[in-house]
């Protein structure tokens, strides 16, 4: 298996989804089926190819460095599950 | 026309056609929708219904065409995919996550359909932020498919992610509808449900204020009952918007009247790869019909090749994960949605993410997380996308020679509900034929060609170059006349 328990804890974490200690090992085989299925790439030549970066050749735009959007905190906020006073409200993360 | 049940049963241009001839209103005519949508719950195609924002539009519709003023659209009733944000109505996405999420805001492409003067019937059900083949992975439930196998009751699945438009429109419940298209999310559920499905070249439609899954790959584009109703939609969705920096500034041709009738000269390409080991028969009795009926039209058969096919579905269940872990970092229950309450922020996050995400939503997040994790970028996202290139190249070798492809749309026909629904990669191999695809940007088409011995519909695809949508409708016409099919599903579900 290319992918183990504790990587699946790792990775979780990194993810920021908590997963019960139950549910390591079965995800553990789950993604390893598709990494190994993936990694049927790796028979491909692809020392001198470019990645792929758009579809139609187009350049990234530009604009002026000026502000063209926003104040309206009341639509920011709007939806929040907690806010006060226009700002988000989240658990205390300072001692 | 009074009688208003056969309102529903006219394509998007004939309603257009009665609505500028002042054979009914555009009230009249949403107002037997409404009574569609109301007679199908059995079918769970809405996640919302807005009857109420819907004949107020109708009204103004009936104002501007009255005044001899319409516009594109005006008067015709539409369902929105729910992963296309609209003001003040709930967008959820199909997702636990963006529990009571009202936008204050209008993604581009619904703006540009109201604008032209679409009346919008509510919002669509959908694999959970379009992540699926099947609409198994909604969490406000499975969609079922308006069609089932002759003589049987089993439910089946309308394919996905877009399955609720897909339905939606197969049952005539909408005149047509968005969706979005990642991996095969339109082209498969309109195989799936007997209707047309396009998904226009990367960069034709504006993203933004659309839920973002695999940024690099979704793009939008209408399901409808004909090849013209998505010409018809397509014109009135694309166009260069700032607001997404891959919005192709190109102009927009009038897909409508690319439609001659005809394919006489075009060359059509059947790359040898797409013959996959143990489609059925009557998929491979398809395809070689659909190239009789090109050869009818006045188009050229090619043999093609397409090599790197095969590595398509594996490059991009590197992709799109990797591109969905993080675009999905966003909902942390802090600006919006769900958040499950704890006194640790970072318990907080771990528990929304863990309840507001499905399964299907966070094996992909941590398929994602881990392929970008330090250390694997190179050996995974990398590595794919180099591929990427290569699947690219093959299609451009390709165009060198043909103008366009033909192949099935998908390997087999609609299945049930949780048939495959504890094999991923089994499930993943439904977007074989449409996947390349999304991965080299164009332009895709499917339209039905016929049914199965067991009574249900299977499509072709249509690939085209890159901005070469023109061409596709064209073909599409062409062969949609050729195989005449006109079945539609019988309404069960009004007895439910």
């Amino acid at each position: 298996m290319s992918v183990n328990k504790d990587t699946v804890r790792k990775i979780a974490h990194l993810a920021r989804i908590a997963e019960p200690e139950e549910r390591l090992e079965p995800l553990a085989r789950e993604l390893s089926t598709i990494i190994d299925w993936v990694e049927q790439l790796d028979e491909v030549e692809t020392e001198d190819v470019p990645p792929m970066t758009s579809t139609v050749a187009i350049k990234l735009p530009l604009r002026d460095d000026v502000v063209t959007d926003g104040g309206y905190p009341e639509d920011i906020v709007a939806n929040a599950p907690g806010s006060q006073d226009q700002f988000f409200t989240v658990p205390k993360v300072l001692e | 026309m009074t009688d208003n049940s056969e309102l529903t049963d006219l394509t998007l241009a004939q309603a257009r056609d009665g609505l500028r001839g002042k054979a009914f209103t555009a009230r009249e005519l949403t107002q037997s929708y409404l009574n569609a949508m109301n007679d199908a719950d059995a079918l769970n195609c809405f996640i919302t219904k807005t009857p109420d924002k819907a004949l107020a539009m109708a009204d103004e519709a009936d104002t501007r065409l009255m005044r001899g003023e319409g516009r594109p659209l005006d008067g015709l009733p539409l369902g929105i995919k729910d992963l296309f944000c609209t003001q003040d109505v709930l967008t959820t996405a199909g997702s636990h996550i963006l529990d009571g999420f009202t936008p204050r805001y209008e993604s581009t492409v619904t703006n540009n359909l109201w604008q032209d003067g679409a009346v919008m019937l509510g919002k669509l059900n959908m694999d959970e932020f379009a992540m699926g083949s099947s609409n198994e992975n909604s969490y406000y439930g499975p969609v079922t498919n308006p069609w089932r196998r002759s003589g049987g009751e089993t439910k089946l699945v309308p394919g996905g992610s877009s399955g609720g438009s897909a339905a939606a429109v197969a049952a005539g419940l909408v005149a047509a509808a968005t969706g979005t298209d990642t991996g095969g999310s339109i082209r498969q559920p309109a195989a799936f449900t007997g209707i047309v499905g396009m998904k226009p070249t990367y960069g034709r439609c504006s993203r933004w204020g659309i839920v973002a899954f695999a940024s690099s790959l979704d793009q939008a584009g209408p399901l409808a009952r004909s090849v013209q109703d998505s010409a018809l939609l397509l014109t009135s969705m694309v166009g260069h918007d700032p607001k997404d920096s891959t919005s192709i500034n190109a102009p927009v041709p009038d897909f409508e009247s690319a439609m001659t009738g005809e394919m006489k000269g075009l060359r059509v390409g059947i790359p040898k790869e797409y013959r996959v080991e143990g489609m059925p028969e009557e998929i491979d009795r398809y395809w070689r019909q659909g190239m009789d009926w090109c050869r009818a039209a006045g188009a050229e058969i090619v043999d093609i090749s397409l090599p790197h096919t095969r590595y398509a579905l594996p490059a991009y269940y590197i992709v799109a994960p990797a591109e969905a872990s993080s675009n999905l970092a966003r909902y942390d229950g802090v600006r919006y949605g769900l958040r499950c309450k704890s006194d640790d922020i970072t318990d907080m996050y771990e528990q929304t993410r863990s309840q507001g995400f499905g399964d299907e939503v966070k094996r992909r997040v941590l398929m994602g997380t881990y392929v970008l994790s330090a250390g694997y970028y190179d050996a995974y996202y990398l590595k794919a996308q180099k591929v990427r290139t290569l699947i690219s190249r093959d299609f451009s070798q390709a165009f060198n020679k043909v103008d366009l492809i033909l192949t099935p749309t998908a390997p087999d026909a609609a299945f049930g509900i949780g048939e495959k629904a504890n094999d991923p990669i089994s499930m993943y191999l439904n977007d074989v034929f449409t996947v390349p695809v999304n991965l080299a940007g164009l332009p895709g088409l499917s339209l039905p060609v016929g049914l199965n011995a067991q009574g249900l519909p299977l499509g072709l695809q249509l690939i085209g170059k890159a901005l070469d949508e023109e061409t596709l409708f064209r073909a599409g016409g062409a062969l949609e006349e050729a195989a005449g099919f006109n079945a539609t599903p019988t309404r069960w579900w009004r007895d439910v």
